[in-house]
């Protein structure tokens, strides 16, 4: 699997740490329903199909990435930069 | 044989090698195959189960019989196919799987025993009295099955892993492969072109066609000319293709070092990991068997396997052949065979509109209906009709057709399609994404075919890389059609083999679908057809067209197993290259290690870092002598510890109080410049991440400490934050773990010792900082304690680490103090209650370790949220509390925790044990340790149990803190 | 009273292998610049030099300014005299900088990082790992390379570089 980087190019997934579902960028408000943190920290769609989740480039540019991917072509439609900025 | 005029090989440069202890001749060029051919070796192996006498079936890496071991300096090889180890001076081979020799093999009372060795037998017959299982049943099996044996050493040998990159790769080097790549490399982009034999060419070395009105294999050597003369293009012979992976990615095994005697630093094999924009799979095709009463008799074999024996290695395996095929390939056989002066006795073609054959004599809709010679071919039974005659042979070569090698392109889920036509799979467009298939593996047999499929893939392949597609003149080649009589088995009552390798029959086949195993996948673990080293190359479409026959079902039906990398054998040492001892992970070493060595300190693994266990003295014999020695050495006088591995994070901007107040629980902003403060870090779930001192070095600059374990995991959290929720704040930070040295001095005397090494007083308060010069070099100095003690650290830029470490414990010793380590390290803090990653271990909670207060009411944080959330708060969770045992008894870490009186069960554990250590200060054992209800339960008794190092020991449940518990010692 | 000894990560003479030469390099200074949000323009301008794109180097009067990830270069050189919108540390002892130049250099380093190192020119560096080690690769010509990784792992670095090395050199020695 070889994801490309906005900054570094294409790069093997070694270079890369998983993190999880890019539902994390959605941080609820410090005031809001515990459903809402349920939802943020917990409930997660597994779809067969079209998902983005996050991937750090650790061995790289220590960008965080937002990687929108389809688990049953493998096929990366996308990796974007999360603090966006990149080329 | 040999065939003086023919082959490849280099008769100028004779080789001697060794197979099971006799010493043949062959020659350069030649493989162990074709070497015990020439040397009319007939029987080179015994087969899996019946050990039957087998001999050479193929010529390539599909080989199922004739697998051997080698035996080298440093290895012993198992399953080595004697069809691509290509002969050296000096090869030293064993045959395998028999006992005590080939030619006597004990076991084959399998074969007498066969009626009740059919396919599933032990499934049914080992199944009870079931306590023999794993004693008697198991071993037995294992002992007479299974292949080669391992030496039970560690591989010595050397191993390599690289990677490769381009912008086409070509899997094959046959006529598409070769003119796939040449068209491509022409038109200037790189390509790797791979083959897994030691030299290119494919059929066209072993079949004798012309291409242009020149030897095949002219054409061949003209390509290669060119090829050379292209820096753009790669040739990598004696390298198989053994996965297709997500975007562009493959695997390969290169054959370095196993074709030569062993050189220094010479790697045996290389796994390549080859990242492709596109690719053209041109693998060809793989001949198959028929399968008929005792077809697996040493003699029988494939009727490519007799071209490619004659042609390219100059060898036949008999003087008397036979040729049984479905197809017009084996008459290029036949011919090629009579040309050199060997007999062909006959062609068994089942085909009624077959075409005679000038020079024998062609049996047109006969069958071969059985082999006889146990020890080699002596005869075959030729039936038509109902009559049957006999024909006395030494070779038989059968052709059922051909398969195209698809394998790659099911790698990633694809499923190849039924070709009625053909009788055989051919692969789906797009199986394999930026992947096109080319000639024979696409199921275009003729030598025309295959160039004009190569050059119309490359062609393509260009267009998709943004290149412009030159048209070329295609060399002239034959173009003949395919015809095919789909022949799978002759009927017997019999056995006939399907899969050699895994001696699976054609009526274990149809005993698994009686026994209701119809689905293909279940027929395949039912009868283990498949699963050998060929992984089933020679026998899978016949097992399911026999499979089909028995349900009634048609072939496309009952589909076809997965195929699934590697598409040959790849061996473990090759792919884990690089990874054995200590090459397995970096090793991290600290300023103070060699002077730590120099002591005799015993190293441990902290991580990737290697730190001082203890600092042995002379007369100590025990590691607790010496801890115990430096733990009062530093509550007495003072001492001195590395702790350069602690993570350090310079962290600068307008916004850094208030990122620091966001990622800690507690408030960082108000903390005035030059003092330093221990934060607590969570996970947004609300469990702790880490904990450390952040020191205010700046009115916007800061410096935070992280756990060792931590470093890594607390930079990723920061970017994270940073990134994802507040990217436009003013603040960056930076990991300076690895500029600085840093020591931590300990103990009473510690500021005399920091004085000392300053030449003036540090001047600092309890939780204070400042930069510092030690002996004319910019340092830092930090009033912070992990011991309870007065402590200090004090940091240099590390090329000056050594030299300060080795002052420190100079000026120490001068004081009763010196070096301490980690045993010492771990005592000290779990007499202070200190917590490290056994307690903050992931699953812990602020309020379990007594630190909710450290949540700040005020502001948001990280975890803030899920920390207060039910649940994650009181009595009900484990809490950590102290433990003293009531007598002078070991604990240990990962004990359990139970009321007096409470039956041990799992449900009735109420807690953990998550560090011990021996206090020679409380002359006592000490442990952390979570307890539900903890705090609540000081005082109490509690049983500790730990069934695994058979430890039952009543403890006094404290408070953490057992040493110093105002922290009078900390601020004095 | 004594000034402390400086000493090298190793202290190792070079070796050369197939006509490719390992070594490693003085000590130089190193100062990480790492502009705060929005200021990557105001940096460069204080600095003088141009900041990196990914993965370039911007050199200028015997300083390099070395691409080192997201918002982040190594200057190589001495260190800004002027304050910069921007974290600045000093890193100069946290790197150990090996050299790899010869023929076989990106032969070696095929065996030891991921990338395409196919078309490399000067003025082009990689953030990347040398197997499991973080590594600035920073190219000086297309067979002559300079390998930036942890000091802590200074010889685990030079073992896999000449492990790789051995290798190559073994390879190359059966045609040459």
């Amino acid at each position: 699997m070889r994801l490309t980087c906005p900054f570094c190019g294409p790069r093997d997934r070694r270079e890369f740490h998983y993190y999880g579902a890019a539902d994390y960028l959605n941080r609820p408000g410090p005031e809001a329903a515990a459903s809402a943190w349920d939802d943020y920290l917990h409930n997660r769609d597994n779809p067969a199909g079209v998902t983005q989740d996050l991937w750090y480039h650790e061995q790289g540019c220590a960008a965080w990435l937002k990687v929108t991917r389809n688990t049953v072509t493998h096929e990366i439609l996308a990796v974007d930069a999360v603090a966006g900025g990149a080329a | 044989m040999r065939i003086d005029s023919k082959g490849r090989i280099d008769r100028s440069r004779p080789l001697t090698f060794v197979f099971d202890g006799t010493s043949y001749a062959g020659f350069k060029g030649d493989t162990l195959a074709s070497a015990l051919m020439a040397n009319n070796v007939r029987v080179v192996g015994r087969s899996f189960k019946y050990h039957r006498p087998r001999g050479i079936l193929t010529a390539g890496s599909e080989e199922p019989n004739a697998l051997v071991e080698v035996l080298g300096p440093s290895n012993q090889t198992p399953n080595t196919r004697a069809t691509m180890q290509e002969l050296f001076e000096g090869l030293v081979a064993r045959s395998q799987n028999r006992w005590p020799s080939l030619g006597l093999d004990l076991l084959e009372v399998n074969d007498l025993a066969a009626p009740f060795l059919s396919a599933g037998f032990y499934y049914k017959t080992f199944m009870w009295p079931r306590r023999l299982w794993e004693g008697l049943y198991e071993p037995l099996i294992r002992r007479a099955a299974g292949l080669g044996r391992l030496s039970g050493k560690h591989d010595e040998g050397t191993y390599e892993k690289a990677w490769a990159h381009c912008d086409l790769l070509v899997i094959g080097a046959g006529p598409a492969g070769l003119m796939a790549a040449l068209t491509a490399a022409r038109a200037g982009v790189d390509v790797i072109l791979c083959d897994e034999s030691s030299e290119p060419g494919g059929r066209l070395l072993s079949d004798e066609g012309a291409i242009d009105g020149l030897p095949a294999a002219d054409w061949v050597a003209g390509v290669l000319a060119e090829m050379a003369s292209l820096p753009n293009l790669r040739l990598m012979t004696r390298t198989t293709v053994t996965g297709a992976y997500d975007d562009g990615t493959f695997g390969a095994l290169e054959r370095v070092g196993l074709h030569r005697r062993p050189r220094p630093n010479l790697p045996r094999e290389c796994f390549w990991r080859i990242v492709a924009k596109r690719s053209i799979l041109a693998a060809g095709a793989l001949e198959r068997a028929i399968a008929f009463e005792n077809n697996d008799r040493p003699g029988v074999m494939m009727a490519s396997a007799l071209s490619t024996y004659l042609n390219r290695y100059g060898v036949v395996p008999g003087k008397r052949i036979a040729l049984f095929a479905n197809t017009d390939s084996a008459r290029n056989t036949a011919r090629s065979l009579m040309a050199a002066g060997v007999e062909v006795a006959a062609i068994i073609d089942p085909r009624e509109d077959a075409a005679e054959e000038p020079g024998t004599t062609v049996h047109r809709g006969a069958v071969v209906a059985r082999a006889r010679g146990r020890m080699g071919l002596r005869e075959i039974t030729i039936r038509k009709g109902a009559s049957e005659t006999r024909l006395s042979v030494d070779c038989l070569g059968v052709s059922g057709g051909w398969n195209p090698t698809l394998h790659l392109t099911c790698h990633m889920n694809g499923r190849p399609r039924w070709s009625a036509d053909l009788a055989a799979f051919v692969p789906n467009d797009g199986a394999i994404p930026g992947m096109l298939v080319a000639g024979a593996a696409n199921g275009s047999f003729s030598t025309h075919g295959c160039l004009a499929a190569g050059a119309e893939a490359a062609r393509a392949s260009l267009a998709a890389l943004g290149m412009a597609a030159p048209m070329a003149a295609l060399p002239q080649a034959e173009d003949a059609p395919y015809a095919i009589a789909p022949l799978w088995q002759v009927p017997t009552k019999k056995r006939a083999w399907l899969d050699f390798a895994n001696d699976v029959t054609t009526k274990d086949v149809a005993l698994s679908a009686q026994e209701g195993f119809t689905s293909v996948e279940h027929m395949k673990r039912y009868t283990t057809q498949g699963m050998a080293p060929d992984q089933g190359k020679n026998s899978n479409v016949a097992a399911l067209a026999v499979l089909a026959d028995a349900t009634g079902r048609g072939i496309p039906e009952t589909g076809t197993t997965t195929f699934r990398p590697p598409f040959a054998p790849v061996s473990i040492a090759a792919m884990g290259a690089g990874g054995r001892g200590a090459g397995f992970a970096p090793q991290r070493f600290l300023t103070s290690d060699r002077a730590s060595r120099d002591r005799h300190a015993p190293m441990i693994e902290a991580g990737l870092w290697y730190r001082p266990s203890y600092f042995p003295k002379p007369g100590e014999t025990t590691w607790r002598e010496s801890c115990d020695r430096e733990v009062m050495m530093v509550r007495s006088s003072v001492g001195v510890t590395d702790v350069s591995t602690l993570g350090k994070i310079d962290i600068q901007g307008p916004d850094a109080g208030r990122f620091l107040d966001f990622v800690y629980t507690n408030t960082f902003s108000t903390l005035p410049v030059g003092r330093v403060r221990y934060g607590l870090m969570l996970r947004e779930d609300g469990h702790v991440l880490d904990d450390g001192t952040c020191a205010r070095l700046g009115e916007t600059h800061w410096l935070m400490t992280t756990t060792t374990a931590a470093a890594g995991l607390v930079m990723r959290h920061l970017d994270f934050v940073h990134q994802a929720f507040c990217a436009d704040w003013q603040v960056r930070f930076t990991s300076v773990t690895e500029g600085w040295a840093q020591f931590a001095v300990a103990g009473p005397r510690a500021r005399d010792l920091i004085t000392s090494a300053l030449g003036r007083a540090p001047g600092l308060p309890f939780m204070g900082c400042s930069d510092v010069t030690v002996q004319g070099i910019a340092g830092r100095l930090f009033r912070i304690s992990f011991s309870g003690e007065e402590g200090y650290e004090i940091a240099v830029p590390t090329r000056y680490g050594e030299a300060l470490f080795r002052d420190l414990i100079a000026r120490a010793e001068t004081m009763g103090g010196g070096p301490y380590g980690m045993e010492a390290l771990n005592v000290l803090r779990i007499e202070k209650g200190f917590i490290t990653h056994a307690e903050i271990h992931g699953r812990t909670t602020a309020c379990d370790i007594g630190m909710e207060k450290m949540v700040s009411a005020k502001k948001d944080c990280i975890g803030k949220a899920a920390a207060a959330r039910p649940g994650m708060t009181g009595p009900e969770r484990e809490q950590l509390v102290g433990l003293k045992p009531l007598t002078d008894s070991p604990i240990t870490a990962g004990a359990h925790l139970f009321a007096q009186g409470a039956e041990l069960t799992r449900e009735n554990s109420a807690g953990y044990v998550t560090s011990v250590g021996y206090s020679p200060l409380l002359k006592s054992h000490l442990a952390l340790a979570f307890l539900k209800n903890g705090r609540a339960r000081h005082g109490e008794t509690i049983r500790l149990v730990d069934r695994l190092r058979d430890i039952d020991v009543l403890c006094s449940v404290t408070g953490p803190v057992f040493h110093d518990p105002e922290g009078e010692k900390l601020r004095a | 009273m004594p000034d402390l000894i400086a000493k090298p990560a190793l202290g190792h003479a070079p070796l050369t292998l197939a006509g490719t030469t390992l070594t490693e390099e003085p000590q130089a200074r190193i100062t990480a610049i790492a502009p705060f949000p929005g200021q990557t323009d105001a940096v460069a301008r204080a600095l003088g030099m141009a900041f990196p794109a990914p993965g370039q180097v911007v050199e200028s009067g015997g300083r390099s300014l070395v691409w080192a990830g997201r918002d982040i270069a190594f200057l190589i050189g001495d260190a800004p005299t002027v304050a910069l919108a921007a974290s600045v540390t000093d890193q100069s002892d946290a790197w150990v900088t090996l050299a790899l130049r010869g023929p076989q250099a990106v032969a070696a380093l095929a065996r030891l990082v991921s990338l395409d190192l196919r078309r490399v020119q000067a003025g082009q560096c990689f953030r990347t790992g040398l197997n499991h080690m973080p590594l600035v690769l920073i190219v000086e010509d297309a067979d002559r390379f300079r390998l930036m990784t942890f000091r802590s792992m200074a010889q685990t670095a030079w073992h896999e570089v000449q492990d790789a090395l051995e290798k190559v050199a073994a390879r190359a020695a059966l045609t040459a």
